[in-house]
Parts: C-alpha cells; sequence; structure tokens
C-alpha cells in the first residue's frame, strides 16, 4: 500500500468512524430521553419527526444559535480550553477500538479499525498498547472537568469538579485492576489481539468469551460499576447533582460548549461500552449464519458489535431510569472498601489459574 | 521527520518547563508541568518506548498530576508573588548554567557516539520492560516499592496526628 493510498484510507475511516460515533451519541441522547420517558410513564420526545426521531438534530441546532454567554468572573483561557480537552479526549479513544475484522474494498484490504493495519503477512495488526492508551486517554479526560470547574470561578461548579476529580481518580484504580484479569489470560495489551484471543468456540456454540470462557464475569461487574463511575453516570453523578449543585461543573457553561460537555459524557459512554464488548465479550464475535447470502454476511461482525454496544447503551439508561444516587461517603467507600479488594483478589485468582494452566 | 518530531516535542518540553517557572498562577504552572510530561512521553514513544510512553502519561500526566490540580483546586490557591530575587543566584547563575551546560555537551559529544541504536533495538513492548523488571532490576525495584509503602505510612501517619 503506497503512502496516498494509507493516507486516504485513513482520512476515510477517521470520517466515518467519527460520524457513526457522533450520530450514535445524539441518538443515545434520544434513546435515553424516550427509554427513561416510558419507564416514568411519559411519552418522550414525540413531537419532531416520527417518534421524536429528528429531537438530536433540533437540539444540536438550538445548542448551535443560542446565545453563548461567558460569565465576566471566569478564568477566560482555562473557561474556553476545559470543553475542548473534554470532548477531544473522548473522541480520541475511539480510534484505538477495533471494530471488526479485515473488509476488502475496491482492492484495498484494511481492518476496521482507525489505527488498525494489514502487515505484510495479511494480519492485522493495532498499536500493541491500545488498552494502554485508552486508560491514558481517559485519564486526562478529567483535566476538561477539573478544569470547567476550577476555571468557572463558582462554589456549584468548584465542588462538581472536586468531586469528579476525586471520583475518578479512584475509580480508575479498580477499572484498570479489573481489566488486568482480562490482560493475564489474553497475554497482549493489543485490542485487536484480545479479541482474536476469544474468536473460538467450544462444541460449535459455546463462544469463548473472557467472560464466561476465563471466568472474569468477577471483573466484569467491577469493571462496569467503576465506568459508571468513570463516565459519571447514575448512580454516581454526584459531579452534577441536580438537587445539591445546580448542574456541577458545567454549571457556567452555555450553548455549544455546554453540548460538548455533554457530548463528551456519550461519547465516553460509547467508549466504555466498546471496551467492555472487546474485553469480556469476544469484540465482534458472534454465532455465525451460514444461511444467509455471503455480501450480508460480510456485515455480521458490524451487526453483532453493534448490538453488544447497544445492549450496554442500553443498560446505562436503564440503571438510570432505575437507582437513586449514592451519598457522596457510600460512593468512595464502595470504591475503595468493596470494589478495589475485590478487584485485587479477582486478579490474584487469575494470576494463579494462569500459572498453574502455564 | 524524526529529528523535526524530536525537535518540535523537546521544545514543547523545555518551553512547558520555562513557562511552569514564570507562570504567576498556580494552576497555569500545573498544566505546564502536564505538557512537559505529555512532551516526555511523546519523546519516549520517539525513542520506540511505547509501553514507557503510555505508563507515563498515565502515571504522570494522568494520575499524579489530577492530584496537583486537585490540590491546587481544594487550596484554591491564587496568584504567587515574584521574589525579589536572590544575590547569590544574580551573580553564579547564568555562569553556573553555561558552565553546565558545556560540560554536558561534552561529555555527550565525548561518549555519546559510541551508545546510538537504532530505534525499536530497545526494550519497548511491556513483556521486554517486565522481564527486565522482575529479572535484572528486581533488587531496585523491591527497594522501591518499600520506599513508596514508607512514603504511604508516613502521608497515614501525619493525616492521623490532628485526631489524638
Amino acid at each position: 500500500m503506497s503512502a496516498l493510498t494509507f493516507l486516504i484510507v485513513a482520512v476515510i475511516k477517521i470520517a466515518i468512524t467519527i460520524g457513526v460515533l457522533l450520530t450514535v451519541v445524539a441518538y443515545t441522547v434520544w434513546l435515553e430521553r424516550k427509554a427513561v420517558g416510558r419507564m416514568q410513564n411519559r411519552w418522550g420526545p414525540s413531537r419532531v419527526g416520527p417518534f421524536g426521531l429528528l429531537q438530536p438534530l433540533a437540539d444540536g441546532a438550538k445548542f448551535l444559535f443560542k446565545e453563548d454567554v461567558t460569565p465576566p468572573f471566569v478564568d477566560k483561557p482555562l473557561y474556553l480550553l476545559a470543553p475542548v480537552l473534554a470532548l477531544v479526549t473522548a473522541l480520541t479513544s475511539i480510534a484505538m477500538v477495533p471494530i471488526g475484522p479485515i473488509v476488502h474494498l475496491f482492492g484495498i484490504s484494511t481492518p476496521v479499525q482507525i489505527t488498525g493495519v494489514v502487515d505484510g503477512a495479511g494480519h492485522a495488526s493495532d498499536i500493541n498498547v491500545g488498552i494502554l492508551v485508552i486508560l491514558g486517554l481517559t485519564s486526562l479526560g478529567v483535566y476538561g472537568i477539573a478544569l470547567a470547574g476550577w476555571s468557572s470561578n463558582s462554589k456549584y461548579s468548584l465542588l462538581g469538579s472536586l468531586r469528579a476529580a476525586a471520583q475518578m481518580v479512584s475509580y480508575e484504580v479498580s477499572l484498570g485492576l479489573s481489566l488486568i484479569g482480562v490482560l493475564l489470560v489474553s497475554g497482549t495489551l493489543s485490542l485487536r489481539g484480545i479479541v482474536d484471543a476469544q474468536l473460538g468456540r467450544s462444541f460449535g456454540f459455546i463462544p469463548h468469551w473472557n467472560i464466561l470462557y476465563h471466568g472474569q464475569f468477577i471483573a466484569f461487574f467491577i469493571y462496569m460499576m467503576a465506568a459508571f463511575a468513570e463516565t459519571n453516570r447514575v448512580p454516581f453523578d454526584m459531579p452534577e447533582a441536580e438537587t445539591e449543585l445546580v448542574a456541577g461543573y458545567h454549571t457556567e457553561y452555555s450553548a455549544m460548549k455546554f453540548a460538548m460537555f455533554f457530548m463528551a459524557e456519550y461519547a465516553n459512554m460509547v467508549t466504555v461500552a466498546c471496551v467492555a464488548t472487546i474485553m469480556f465479550l469476544g469484540g465482534w464475535s458472534g454465532p455465525s449464519l451460514p444461511f444467509l447470502p455471503a455480501a450480508v454476511q460480510a456485515f455480521l461482525p458490524l451487526v453483532w458489535f453493534s448490538c453488544k454496544i447497544f445492549f450496554f447503551l442500553f443498560v446505562y439508561i436503564w440503571i438510570r431510569g432505575t437507582l437513586p444516587r449514592f451519598r457522596y461517603d457510600q460512593l468512595m467507600a464502595f470504591g475503595w472498601k468493596f470494589l478495589f479488594p475485590l478487584a485485587l483478589a479477582n486478579v490474584i485468582v487469575t494470576a494463579f489459574f494462569v500459572a498453574i494452566r502455564a | 521527520m524524526h529529528l523535526f518530531l524530536f525537535l518540535l516535542f523537546a521544545m514543547l518540553c523545555v518551553g512547558g518547563a520555562v513557562n511552569l517557572l514564570i507562570q504567576q498562577k498556580t494552576i497555569n504552572s500545573a498544566l505546564s508541568l502536564i505538557v512537559v510530561m505529555g512532551s516526555l512521553a511523546l519523546i519516549y514513544l520517539l525513542l520506540g518506548a511505547e509501553f514507557v510512553a503510555v505508563i507515563q502519561v498515565i502515571v504522570y500526566a494522568g494520575a499524579i498530576m489530577v492530584l496537583f490540580v486537585f490540590v491546587i483546586m481544594l487550596l484554591n490557591a491564587g496568584a504567587e508573588e515574584y521574589s525579589p530575587g536572590s544575590l547569590v543566584a544574580r551573580i553564579v547563575g547564568i555562569p553556573g548554567l553555561l558552565v553546565g551546560s558545556a560540560i554536558a555537551v561534552g561529555v555527550f559529544l565525548r561518549h555519546g557516539q559510541q551508545q546510538l541504536v537504532p530505534i525499536g533495538a530497545l526494550y519497548g513492548p511491556a513483556d521486554k520492560v517486565g522481564i527486565l523488571i522482575f529479572t535484572k532490576y528486581l533488587l531496585a525495584f523491591e527497594v522501591t516499592s518499600v520506599l513508596v509503602l514508607i512514603a504511604i505510612m508516613g502521608a497515614v501517619v501525619l493525616a492521623r496526628r490532628s485526631d489524638s
């Protein structure tokens, strides 16, 4: 593949992935409003288009044309930098995510992954520390929220971002530890390698997903709980607890800057769902349906991947409609006294079994 | 290309370090330090040490600097004041800097040439770093972990002192 083709393919892949990601983000908001509405016995958005399907577009237009108020008391450079930082770190993570196997189009083979390439032998390969890059970007994402609260120069914002920073740093430990079990059984840090290790099946139908085949279901639940805290979602949404802090760290933001925080939160949800899918649910692997025509078969991995992502996004919404918010000390105690020891125990037990098998 | 990237990130690193010193607001200094950490990570990446680069981002730019920013936010630290500067620094400072740089450049020119290695020949991937840590540098690794443990215990003791 020449340098020019490589560049063109890369740009096309980036454009498609970011386009799809932003659409998913917009329609997750729609789905959330609709689903939570039905759970609370209301309709949710229903006026703009059929089933309110054009609501995200209307919201986007509204955000663009609203007056962008910059309060006079803010620290202006940091106030402008914070939403950009939050959104950029949230959107960049998707570049590491392997969405599907190699596709062949117009005589060019490339994996469905922005940072993936096909090597000389025809195998797909990607960054060999991919999962760590995602964790690194997540840890940098804290700055967006922390700086938003600090630069707003307002009590509620500062309290919200203090809570967010403490919570994200605390739960990042459990989140990282819960992934170590999977890394131990996979023997690689490359996300594509982790998916490839789960592609097999026992007896022709039981998938070798890490959650069952390698007994990582405890790690899976630790990961999910830590991920809820990392993305500041209910029941861990203390940083933006409306009843206490107005809107938390983005109280002083309006129009598109507020929308950027909003998009960052939902993009982070998608990234977390992608990582959970890759680490625990076998990525794009799924039942093969041999009776379908070959053209449809080629899209099956993407369909399975999308289904798993949809499942996780729905669980997010479901839990938001079900659980009340924790108290802050409960949140910290739960993170450090329950999740952290449990994650450590999981690492030790998994390491023990890996050592026995080796 | 490689040299260009190196110069870019090296300048970013040095610029961040200088900015760290001359900024009056504490939070701006902390952010400059993040820039320094980030550009160091990119220089590691240029050396072919991708694992160390990512760990640099996670640990230093991510965890440690978040705690710095957290403390600055918690104390609501405002602007610092410039001190008039010490007489010793004014007299010895620039000559000392020149002598120090001259010595460093001399050492690198004399001994640096033999050490040039191609990119990727060093210990980039995680498994090689792990093997090195748990075989060749095991003693240093364990001693460091004891040191960290002592630091944690010290912090706990200091935090508990006000209770009793």
